[in-house]
């Protein structure tokens, strides 16, 4: 099985009532694709691998992926949930793929074994699912839609249901492989570290559409959708054509309304109070909801309860204003 | 408690008192009478070669079932069952419609070939995989309805093809309701009476299965019919006891 | 729990030996069973007409193989008068000790049918060679006597089947996948919509006899004996002599 040549991918895509969206992704590229549940994220992904209805185009080169049959797109898909088949052990579930595309058995299970000795797990190759942990299966499925060395690796929520701490490993275990990969991955996540250290681009989708694009640290630093401003831990607030974007410990919690000109000024009740790392953080349903962080002592001295209102205020120079559309 | 004891011993009991109205002195010769052996060699033989035919044909449309949406699946659904619900006499009679010497096909069959199903072996056959058939789809359907159709579409994306993912995904998946039904079909197959005496009467060696030969037999000899009835249940008992350890890991 | 269990499993034994005492019959007439073989049916439904309105008593039929019934009656099955189709099965019940004097009431021949139109060409025993053609089981009443003809007759074609009872049998040919059978006389006049006979010379060297008795277990004794006497009076064999059958 031949490299993945360096094509780019070019789609535009619609799922009825779920995405419209357009998108680019260079070979060796990967792009995270974040956003709300049900903001058409896994539509998306399933869409490019033909599982679901859709329209438009997915050209990758010269070959538009739309037009073929799931089986002859070339893709690997990690599920949600993995998905492994469970009458197979480790190492024919990753052999299925080159199996299915001609490859006699004896090459196939070398192939699926190396597989497995890459990941780790060359020890587990005769397990069935049932037999491995959440990480182990999540790299039995991994290796194999990579064994297939697909031109397009689609990553469905990788991490979910995994502990944290398997999490971790296996999310560094996985920038490894996507860095030796040459085909486009794109990974769908609900998790800021996975876009912030696994992606080269962030695609933002909302309700279906494309809200953002671009560079990680840039997406981070001046989000344009509420949800992207929760996950980095931003407060964002609309502010004409522009958006304003601060941190939860720029803000300042008072009881009465803050003297001064300022215009950074809001008032709501307190909805939770929660710690956060050395703070306590509060969500207030002003409009819009906005985070505050402050010192236990602060909260305490303020006599903070959930119900109660206050006023919330930042200072000009922590807020970074931008545009709210390009 | 008290219902699931009566349902207990309802099925236990005849059984029971079938067992004790033997002749244990008769029994070895009514066994081993040439037509006691016949009838149960052409009883397996014929349930056998019916099994396998409504795996080939039912397997594929168990599964266009439970995972193709055409139109009018609700009405081939709904057909398939109806020779579960016919009593056997009548499906004897529409098989004979069908497939007698002047049947809607028996009738240009034997015109065109000379062969007619009715008083063969072949006839036995097609009557049992008439009664089996329902009971082979709807288990595995019902298996292929409780699979989960992702894995297919995994293997669709690892690039398989409609007949490797049904061959190595689909039916492996769906295996113990494919079990089950085989198992169901072949033991409805075995028991079979009244569409095969129906529609192909009973000689020996060539239409006289097991239940036919014991049918016949009561009328002149009780302990005989008895005898035979002892070899039918522990054959069809043996059989799924075997198949329950081996294949369904029932607990 | 065990108490229950053991009343529900009596339940239906106990309506079945309540259930037919006839004083809850309609008409407020008397009620009579009759157990007979089911060669008899039509003729014995024609029977029963002028018997009910002499005795202004109700008669029920269940009709059935001989055996099958001469077993049910030896069991206890409840029941007036017993008909059978020939001696070995009221000998069944006779050696039970359940019937009453046993009198032989008609006799039955077997014939030839085929198809309507006789599309085979069937003329004779002897063209039973070759054909498809079928006949009783050894094992049943009108089989012994097909096999007892076709001994006499030197006949040694074989059948393709081999039936469970002599309406199976009538069944196969009027369907037209046999080409002949053996049945009774009585039979072939029943079925002569759809069946044409062929009369066998000599058929009444293998005659089937009919008999019937009153059983023990009858809860009117005089009726029961006198739907024996009614089926051999002259009336009575007259009707059964328009129905193809023969006297004792």
């Amino acid at each position: 099985m031949s490299a993945a040549p360096a094509r780019p991918l070019v789609a535009d895509l619609r799922v009825a009532d779920r995405v419209d969206a357009a998108f680019t992704a260079e070979p060796g590229e990967v792009l995270a694709v974040i956003g709300p549940n049900g903001a058409g994220k896994s539509s998306l992904l399933h869409a490019v691998a033909g599982l679901v209805d859709v329209e438009g185009s997915a050209r990758l080169g010269d070959t538009d992926l739309l037009t073929l049959p799931v089986r002859e797109r070339r893709i690997g898909l990690v599920f949600q949930g993995q998905l492994l088949f469970p009458h197979l052990s480790a190492v024919d579930n990753v052999a299925f793929g080159l199996r299915s595309r001609g490859e006699g058995r004896a090459r196939a299970e070398a192939v699926a074994r190396d597989w497995l000795e890459r990941f780790g797990i060359a020890d587990l190759a005769d397990r069935k699912p049932r037999e491995l942990s959440g990480g182990q299966a999540q790299r039995v499925a991994i290796a194999r839609a990579l064994a297939t060395e697909p031109d397009v690796l689609l990553l469905d929520e990788p991490f979910t249901g995994l502990d944290v701490s398997v999490q971790m490993a296996l999310r560094i275990e996985l920038g490894r492989h996507l860095r030796d990969f040459p085909g486009i991955a794109l990974l769908v996540t609900h998790d800021a570290i996975d876009a912030l250290t696994l992606a080269d681009k962030v695609l933002v989708l909302d309700e279906g559409r494309v809200a953002q694009v671009g560079p990680p640290a840039e997406v981070a630093a001046e989000p344009r959708t509420p949800h992207v401003a929760r996950l980095v831990g931003l407060n964002l607030v609309p502010d004409g054509d522009d958006l304003m974007a601060f941190t939860p410990d720029a803000v300042v919690v008072s009881l009465q309304e803050p003297e001064g000109s300022t215009r950074l000024r809001w008032h709501g009740p307190i909805a939770t109070l929660a710690p956060h790392g050395d703070a306590v953080r509060l969500l207030v349903h002003a409009s819009p909801d906005l985070l505050a962080d402050l010192t236990p002592a602060a909260a305490t001295e303020l006599e903070l309860v959930p119900g109660r209102e206050v006023w919330l205020s930042a200072k000009a120079t922590a807020v970074s204003r931008y545009a709210a559309r390009r | 408690m008290v219902p699931a004891v009566l349902a207990t011993l309802l099925l236990l009991v005849p059984l029971v008192a079938m067992v004790a109205a033997a002749d244990w002195q008769a029994l070895p010769g009514h066994l081993t009478s040439p037509a006691a052996i016949d009838a149960l060699r052409l009883s397996l033989v014929t349930s056998t070669v019916a099994i396998v035919f409504c795996l080939l044909l039912g397997l594929p449309l168990a599964w266009l079932l439970a995972r193709v949406d055409f139109r009018g699946r609700g009405a081939v659904r709904a057909l398939v069952t109806v020779p579960l619900v016919l009593p056997p006499v009548v499906a004897g009679v529409a098989l004979r419609s069908a497939f007698g010497r002047s049947g809607v096909i028996g009738g240009p069959l034997l015109e065109w070939t000379g062969f007619a199903f009715p008083f063969t072996t072949y006839g036995v056959v097609l009557a049992h995989v008439f009664v089996s058939m329902p009971f082979v789809v709807i288990a595995i359907e019902g298996a292929l309805r409780s699979a989960d159709p992702r894995y297919d579409e995994a293997a669709a994306t690892l690039g398989a093809t409609r007949w490797t993912t049904f061959r190595r995904v689909t039916v492996p998946l769906a295996l113990p309701g494919v079990v089950a039904g085989t198992v169901l079909g072949w033991a409805r197959s075995l028991g079979e009476f009244g569409a095969t005496i129906t529609f192909n009467g009973n000689y020996p060696g060539t239409t006289q299965t097991m239940p036919t030969l014991i049918y016949v037999t009561r009328q002149s000899d009780q302990a005989a019919a008895i005898s035979l009835s002892l070899l039918m249940l522990l054959v069809s008992v043996g059989i799924l006891v075997a198949l329950r350890d081996h294949w369904l890991g029932t607990p | 729990m065990r108490r229950l269990a053991a009343l529900v499993l009596l339940l239906p034994l106990a309506a079945c030996g309540g259930g037919d005492d006839g004083e809850d019959a309609a008409g407020g007439g008397a009620r009579l069973t009759v157990l007979a073989a089911a060669s008899l049916t039509d003729v014995f439904d024609e029977l029963a007409t002028p018997f009910e309105e002499e005795h202004d008593a109700d008669v029920t039929f269940s009709f059935g193989s001989s055996t099958d019934l001469a077993e049910q009656v030896a069991d206890g099955a409840p029941g007036d008068v017993l008909a059978t189709a020939d001696e070995a099965s009221m000998q069944l019940a006779e050696d039970a000790g359940v019937t009453g004097e046993v009198e032989p009431f008609a006799t039955n021949v077997l014939t030839i049918v085929v198809p309507a139109g006789n599309p085979a060409g069937i003329e004779s025993l002897d063209d039973l060679a070759g054909a498809t053609w079928v006949r009783c089981a050894d094992e049943v009443p009108c089989g012994k006597v097909a096999v007892s003809l076709l001994d006499a007759a030197g006949v040694t074609a074989e059948p393709v089947s081999l039936e469970e009872d002599v309406r199976a049998t009538l069944d196969k040919v009027a369907s037209g996948e046999a080409d002949a059978g053996l049945v009774y006389a009585t039979d072939a006049v029943a079925a002569a919509a759809e069946v044409d006979a062929v009369e066998i010379p000599g058929a009444e060297q293998a005659l089937t006899s009919y008999y019937a008795a009153t059983l023990a277990q009858s809860e009117d004794a005089d009726l029961a004996a006198d739907w024996v006497a009614w089926v051999r009076s002259d009336e009575g064999q007259a009707i059964l002599g328009d129905a193809g059958f023969g006297s004792p």
